[in-house]
């Protein structure tokens, strides 16, 4: 008989230590499983942030390191000119990415370097438990913008697929989301393009993957998945932003 | 052993780190080191190695962090402010027992201070300027062939204690030039050398069957965190017996014993001979590593001596572990410049014999 479901060797048995309704999950699916169907699991190396993935090593069965809060794709870049033909990944949400690391993913997208960066959007703060994001969607209620969110007080959610679009070395750059098995499929060839962006070496490769986070947002895992559509999408549209012919299928 | 060669400091420890193995090269630029980017920007490339200009000495030490993770032997080099960037990594590298070798071209503080030498430096690299339980190893060279000889031999030292060595280097060294000789080139690793020699070093498991490798950090049950930081401590307290040096000069019936590291030690033997020419018997303890500092040099006094001076271009930082390392036994003095000025040795001389003479006189 046919299996109709199996696991990826791409993850590892243990449970995650992600909240019910958290689409972390689904995407480290998404990139574990590309890297089996690639046969590249063994020679793939990422990188962990600080934020609810600090542990994804846990969990994808890939060799990675932590980094520092936003470094991620500083440590990539040095992994990277130690290893030119292995894999090179960050995973990274947005105050990680978007805030502290604005530095780091700006500069590495500028110098196109040869790794992928998988951009976990979930407008807010989710490990230090709510707090506004430079991603929160105005009028967004969090725990350091109790009243929603103003732009008189706060400015305008950065849209990061956008503005590394501007770098003309970010060579791939596609903004998905994972709320529905469409979008979720979507997605997952967003990851295999910018896993082939990054294996015929053509520059930097970015998928800005919107997410929730029903715990800190305050909603059940359903009403999350409706809010990510309803509110999300319309002010982070999705898309493909810079796509080089080569992997334009 | 090569030739002799006249070579600037900064260009001279790039060469050496070269010469040490050093593959790997991440900096930013800032005065009074800027020559060693410029310098390994020319050279590693040549030779088959990797420099990287980052965007700020964050994304430097991160970057490092990132290459040395993955197996490469990596140096990187900055100056004062840039180090203090730097903190959050070398907290980081040391937690997650990392080898980088880091330089310090150091100059005058605090805040963006100046860009003439300093060694108030001294408590960042010696209590650790980062966050947590942590220590770098930390040597002090006096002189560009010494600088060369350290770096040279951090590479290997890194690698086999799994830690960062941190040379703290002043402005002077940097910018001045020196007859030295150059050691041989180690060859640089290439990945089957990093599998073998770096087990723990991330390459991907394909192709080996060691398991998969992770370097972490973040451990997030205390008892876990405490039984990490107490293995850390346990390599230190090791390191404390393996790698303390120094070199002592007439201490054993000097009247007074200077301690100096790096560009003031040179001005203190000078004014040993100034002192001797007044009937003072002078010594000199030099620490080369500041951290494991070597306080049982100390233990080499005699009854003759009556004071201890620490010279010092701070505001009083290496007096702290002189104090440590004397423990009451004599009285303890500083002598001083900050923000970059440096004493003559007329002026050290005469300083000294003063706080000498207030001694003898009770």
């Amino acid at each position: 008989m046919k299996p109709v479901f199996t696991y990826t060797k791409g993850m590892t048995a243990v449970d995650t230590s992600y909240c019910p309704g958290c689409t972390h999950g689904i995407a480290h699916r998404l990139i574990a499983e590309t890297l089996e169907e690639m046969g590249k699991l063994g020679d793939a190396i990422g990188v962990a942030p600080i934020g609810c993935a600090v542990q994804a090593h846990k969990f994808m069965n890939v060799e990675m390191c932590e980094s520092a809060h936003g470094r991620a794709p500083a440590v990539a870049s040095g992994i990277k000119r130690v290893h030119p033909d292995k894999l090179v990944f960050t995973y990274q949400g947005d105050g990680d990415l978007a805030s502290i690391g604005m530095g780091e993913i700006v500069h590495a997208a500028a110098r196109g370097e040869k790794i992928c960066t998988f951009f976990i959007n979930n407008c807010i703060y989710g490990m230090t438990s709510g707090q506004m994001a430079p991603t929160t969607l105005i009028g967004q209620k969090t725990t350091t913008s109790q009243e929603g969110r103003t732009r008189e007080q706060a400015g305008m959610p950065i849209k990061m697929s956008e503005l590394l679009s501007n770098l003309d070395c970010a060579v791939y750059i596609e903004r998905v989301a994972l709320n529905s098995p469409a979008n979720i499929r979507a997605a997952k060839k967003a990851v295999r393009r910018a896993f082939e962006v990054q294996e015929k070496k053509l520059g930097f490769a970015f998928v800005e993957l919107l997410s929730t986070c029903p715990t800190n947002w305050g909603v059940t895992p359903q009403d999350a998945m409706k809010w990510l559509g309803d509110k999300m999408i319309p002010y982070y549209p999705l898309g493909v932003f810079r796509n080089p012919e080569e992997v334009r299928a | 052993m090569t030739e002799k060669v006249l070579m600037k400091g900064n260009e001279a420890f790039a060469e050496a780190a070269i010469r040490g193995g050093a593959r790997f090269y991440f900096g930013y630029p800032i005065t009074p080191q800027s020559e060693i980017p410029e310098y390994l920007s020319r050279e590693l490339p040549r030779r088959g190695g990797t420099f990287l200009q980052a965007e700020s000495e964050l994304g430097a030490v991160n970057m490092a962090y990132g290459a040395a993770a993955a197996g490469g032997d990596v140096f990187l080099s900055s100056s004062s402010p840039g180090i203090a960037l730097m903190q959050e990594g070398m907290s980081f590298l040391c937690s997650s027992e990392v080898p980088v070798v880091i330089l310090n071209v150091s100059r005058g503080g605090p805040g963006i201070g100046g860009i003439q030498p300093g060694q108030a430096d001294y408590f960042q690299a010696t209590r650790g300027g980062g966050n947590g339980d942590y220590k770098l190893i930390v040597f002090a060279p006096a002189s560009v062939q010494e600088a060369i000889d350290l770096i040279y031999e951090a590479v290997p030292l890194a690698n086999a204690w799994q830690n960062p060595v941190f040379i703290l280097a002043d402005g002077i060294l940097g910018q001045m030039m020196e007859p030295v000789r150059l050691p041989e080139p180690r060859p640089f690793l290439e990945e089957k050398d990093i599998r073998a020699k770096k087990p723990w070093a991330l390459t991907g498991y394909g192709g080996d069957d060691s398991g998969r490798r992770i370097v972490k950090s973040l451990r997030m049950q205390p008892d876990e965190l405490e039984a990490h930081v107490e293995k850390l401590f346990r390599k230190y307290e090791r390191a404390q017996k393996e790698l303390c040096r120094y070199e002592s000069v007439g201490i054993e019936d000097a009247d007074i014993v200077f301690v100096a590291f790096g560009t003031v030690s040179r001005i203190a033997r000078e004014s040993i001979d100034l002192l001797a020419a007044q009937g003072i018997k002078a010594g000199l303890i030099r620490p080369i590593s500041l951290w494991p500092f070597p306080y049982a040099a100390f233990d080499a006094l005699g009854k003759k001596t009556k004071l201890v001076i620490s010279a010092e271009l701070s505001m009083g930082q290496l007096i702290e572990d002189v104090k440590l390392g004397v423990n009451g036994r004599y009285p303890v003095a500083l002598i001083h410049r900050t923000g970059g000025m440096l004493p003559t040795s007329v002026e050290v001389a005469d300083k000294a014999r003063q706080l000498y003479q207030d001694i003898i006189k009770g």
